[in-house]
């Protein structure tokens, strides 16, 4: 028997009307105030919520974002297309990865480039990569909060494996800006592909462990199961998306119902919940782990069927050369000048494109007059939409429940802030 | 269904419903967009969420756009809304000038609207009428302009040092 303090609560209100003693009345209906970062430890980022308390139940709260706000919307009207890459990496910088994609197709999307299977399969084992990272931090610091520091520190030794590839593939390891406009950057090297043979062996039984861990431990799921639920109904009013909203039963997941980088192609399921709280998305994200592995056995074995070799689209407008070329051809110089000086031919246009991030739909509205750099670049970040339902999700629980809501949501202070 | 046929229907619809409030439709690259009158959008919004044919029970995104120089037109606020079982997209726009940004909020039809509108209000200074917290969210309160606006350069102005007219917008 667990013991619900959400009840508990209520009933003491309720009772607060047979209560005879005056000072007592008075004091029940004094709240305090708490200020709940912007730099508390258990917040994992810049976050400030400003909660009205009764004891250790919440009333109400507000929170204030807008701690690390960086402008990127203006500061990408001033930059070229490919330019604007290494600020996406900093929305969900657990995920750089899916932003940096994301931003190159909603550019081929407004150009009309056509990109080989072959690079797709590739951008598919990348983004597969990055949103395990990106759920591994998530889970393993449900853990945290929940007082299990030991699958935090295993687990990241995987995601320290996967930022090993990023390296081999791009140089960086958590601001990757990987890939490039019309393709990617260079060829996986035969180290990175020995790199994620390696990981995919290892993972699964790392990811195991963890679930061992966790996933039917007695005091993990009392503490993590009807602990901040949201119902579908009010998950979709607040427009979720990504883990959060398929753990409150909704199977819309972008990968699916808008394929990009030729999901289609690709067999794997949509796990959903259906509570809605901290354990279900917690499930649901580590499920996402299994799809992820899964599918990026698929790809590798749909790139073995492809030609060899290719990592661009035949774009040489807007694909940089490399640079013996534009050394010796004057064709590649000349293309290499009009890119970096910004001299190319961009069509006008209006293209909304989405991709599935680490934590829901993100989406790139982008507005071209023709210039050298957007008109208009509108980012839609998931965790700036459905942060705003944590007040009401937290309201009437226990302030430990409200740190385990926040991490369980994972909510990114990049991308809340832009 | 095929877009074209999806602008078809809500065209009509819309037609039917608010008559002269509709103003234009166009296909884009990708998803039908509908002009309508700015002092509708919210019954825009409302009948498009209640109609069962066509169902837009989620607000994917909101953006304004400044146009400086679209005299009397200067502002466009774009609303993407999006059926989710039948994966039907749309985008609503309209138009106001500068000297009345007033229109009518979101916040009614979908909660998510709330911290959209206030994102919008803090960068473009548009007025979302019955918004129940209408402040700024990412920028402090007594920054005392709209930064989003064109006519605040992303560089600062008294640099000499920095000549545009070759490259750059």
């Amino acid at each position: 028997m667990t013991f619900d303090f959400k009840t508990f609560d209520l009933k003491r209100l309720m009772s607060k009307e047979k209560n005879t003693n005056t000072n007592q009345e008075l004091i029940e209906t004094e709240y305090s105030t708490l200020n709940l970062g912007p730099t508390h430890p258990a917040t994992h980022g810049i976050f400030q919520n400003v909660l009205k308390m009764d004891g250790e139940i919440i009333m109400d709260s507000e929170a204030t974002v807008g701690y690390i706000h960086r402008a990127f919307e203006k500061l990408a009207e001033r930059r070229p297309y490919y330019q604007i890459t290494p600020i996406t990496d900093r929305l969900n910088y657990c995920s750089s990865p899916i932003n940096n994609m994301g931003w190159h197709m909603t550019v081929e999307k407004l150009l009309g480039i056509e990109i080989p299977k072959r690079v797709q399969y590739m951008r598919v084992i990348i983004m597969e990569l990055a949103r395990i990272s990106d759920h591994v931090i998530c889970n393993s610091v449900i853990g945290v909060d929940t007082g299990a520091m030991t699958g935090f520190l295993y687990i990241f030794q995987m995601r320290e494996r996967i930022y090993d590839i990023y390296e081999e593939l791009c140089g960086a390891r958590l601001t990757t800006n990987i890939g490039r406009i019309g393709g990617l950057e260079r060829d996986f090297t035969p180290k990175a592909w020995d790199l994620l043979d390696k990981f995919l062996i290892d993972f699964p039984s790392a990811l195991k462990e963890f679930e061992n861990l966790l996933m039917r431990n007695r005091i993990f799921m009392d503490r993590t199961i009807n602990c901040g639920p949201i119902t579908a109904e009010r998950a979709l009013n607040y427009s979720f998306s990504g883990p959060n909203l398929r753990a409150a039963g909704v199977d819309y997941d972008v990968r699916v119902m808008n394929p990009y980088c030729s999901y289609e192609d690709f067999d794997f399921i949509i796990p959903v919940g259906t509570q809605g709280d901290t354990y279900d998305r917690f499930m649901v994200r580590q499920q996402e782990m299994w799809e992820s592995v899964k599918i990026i056995h698929q790809a590798i074995a749909k790139i073995k069927k492809e030609p060899a070799g290719i990592f661009h689209a035949d774009v040489p407008e807007f694909f940089l050369p490399p640079k013996e070329e534009v050394y010796n051809n004057m064709e590649a110089l000349i293309y290499h000048f009009k890119i970096v000086m910004g001299e190319t031919e961009i069509p006008k246009g209006e293209v909304y494109h989405a991709v599935e991030g680490g934590n829901g739909e993100l989406g790139y509205y982008l507005i071209s007059d023709g210039g050298r750099t957007p008109y208009r670049l509108h980012m839609r970040r998931p965790c700036f939409i459905y942060y705003q339902a944590y007040a009401e999700m937290i309201r009437g629980g226990m302030l430990s429940d409200a740190i385990l809501t926040m991490s369980s949501m994972n909510v990114i202070a990049g991308e809340l802030d832009a | 269904m095929e877009t074209q046929a999806l602008l078809t229907l809500v065209e009509n619809k819309l037609k039917a419903q608010f008559g002269d409030g509709f103003i234009s439709s166009k296909m884009n690259v990708d998803y039908p967009e509908f002009v309508v009158k700015r002092d509708i959008i919210c019954d825009v919004a409302d009948f498009l969420y209640k109609d069962e044919e066509l169902a837009f029970q989620y607000l994917t995104t909101m953006a304004t756009i400044h146009y400086p120089d679209n005299a009397g037109q200067e502002f466009a606020v774009m609303y993407q809304l999006h059926n989710l079982p039948k994966n039907l997209r749309i985008r609503i726009k309209i138009f106001f000038s500068t000297s009345d940004v007033n229109v009518p909020s979101l916040t009614p039809v979908f909660s998510a609207a709330n911290w959209m509108e206030r994102q919008e209000y803090d960068f473009y200074g548009i007025i979302f009428r019955g918004h129940p917290n209408l402040k700024r969210i990412l920028n402090m309160d007594d920054l005392g302009y709209f930064p989003m606006r064109k006519e605040y350069a992303l560089e600062d102005g008294t640099r000499e040092d920095k000549d545009d007219k070759m490259f750059g917008r």
